[in-house]
């Protein structure tokens, strides 16, 4: 135990820090990140072979188990990776008591955009 | 309005500039791309928004496709995603740097610099690489 180590036993094996959260967010935005390269990259390639395509042309693209299941994939990962680093945004720059209404509204509509896209995309390919 | 406070009074009370000082901090590259990721990924998340509503557009039918479709075809639609693309690719060039630092590699300076470079240069690229290939080859406008 180094000097000056004022943690008690159990702070110190936790590891946790001082917002006893340790790396818990810096990991999981690094997770959000790594599952982004491939599922943004392919969803922009997609969107350009598709560009200016009429609405039968893209809903039956949409429609297809590979388009569906990554658009699907995209939306959660996407919007979790948004609310981590928003989070951080708001704590960074807010200093008064809207930071708090600001962090569940951001976390809130995050989650919330996430449901919307996804129903949006089984509608398309499941709907009529 | 608090830098324009006097520095008097108990130690306590003054009104002490705050770091970074960004307004007489000369830019650098990577204090620039340092911010630019966080705008950038703001701003995505903005384009996130229009993503939902695009694909909302899309299952609401033929009529309101359409209607998304003509508003992002139209002069400020296509400046919009044109940005968009060029956020999208900084925030994923400036991602992957991101992602090598966390494996405690890349700290030499002249290295930094080099990465550095290296997203601004792969972003315009890749934005040009992707409306050029959207104009003429896929007949956008």
């Amino acid at each position: 135990m180094a000097s000056g180590d004022f943690r008690s036993p159990l702070a110190r094996a936790e590891g946790l820090g001082s917002a006893k959260s340790g790396t818990r967010h810096w990991w999981l935005q690094r997770v959000g990140a790594i599952a982004l390269v491939p599922l943004t990259v392919w969803f922009l390639v997609a969107i350009i072979a598709h560009a200016g395509a009429d609405y039968a042309t893209f809903t039956s693209w949409l429609r297809t188990p590979v388009a569906m299941t990554g658009t699907i994939l995209l939306l959660p990962v996407l919007f979790h990776h948004s609310a981590l680093g928003l989070q951080v945004i708001v704590e960074d720059y807010t200093h008064s008591g809207s930071k708090f209404a600001l962090l569940i509204a951001v976390r809130l509509s995050c989650y919330g955009l996430a449901i919307v896209g996804t129903v949006a995309v089984l509608r398309v390919a499941f709907g009529g | 309005m608090a830098d324009k406070a006097p520095l008097t009074g108990s130690p306590a009370r003054r009104m002490r500039p705050k770091s970074p000082n960004i307004q007489i901090y000369r830019p650098q590259l990577t204090s620039v791309l340092s911010i630019a990721n966080r705008i950038t990924g703001a701003a995505l998340s903005v384009a996130a928004v229009m993503l939902v509503a695009w694909l909302c557009a899309a299952a609401g039918g033929p009529q309101s496709y359409g209607a998304a479709q003509a508003a992002l075809g139209s002069p400020i639609g296509l400046l919009l995603l044109f940005a968009c693309t060029f956020a999208f690719f900084l925030h994923l060039c400036g991602g992957i740097r991101h992602l090598m630092w966390d494996t405690v590699h890349g700290f030499e300076l002249r290295t930094i610099y080099t990465t550095g470079w290296l997203v601004v240069g792969a972003s315009v690229v890749l934005t040009v690489l992707v409306w050029g290939f959207g104009w003429f080859v896929g007949g956008w406008y």
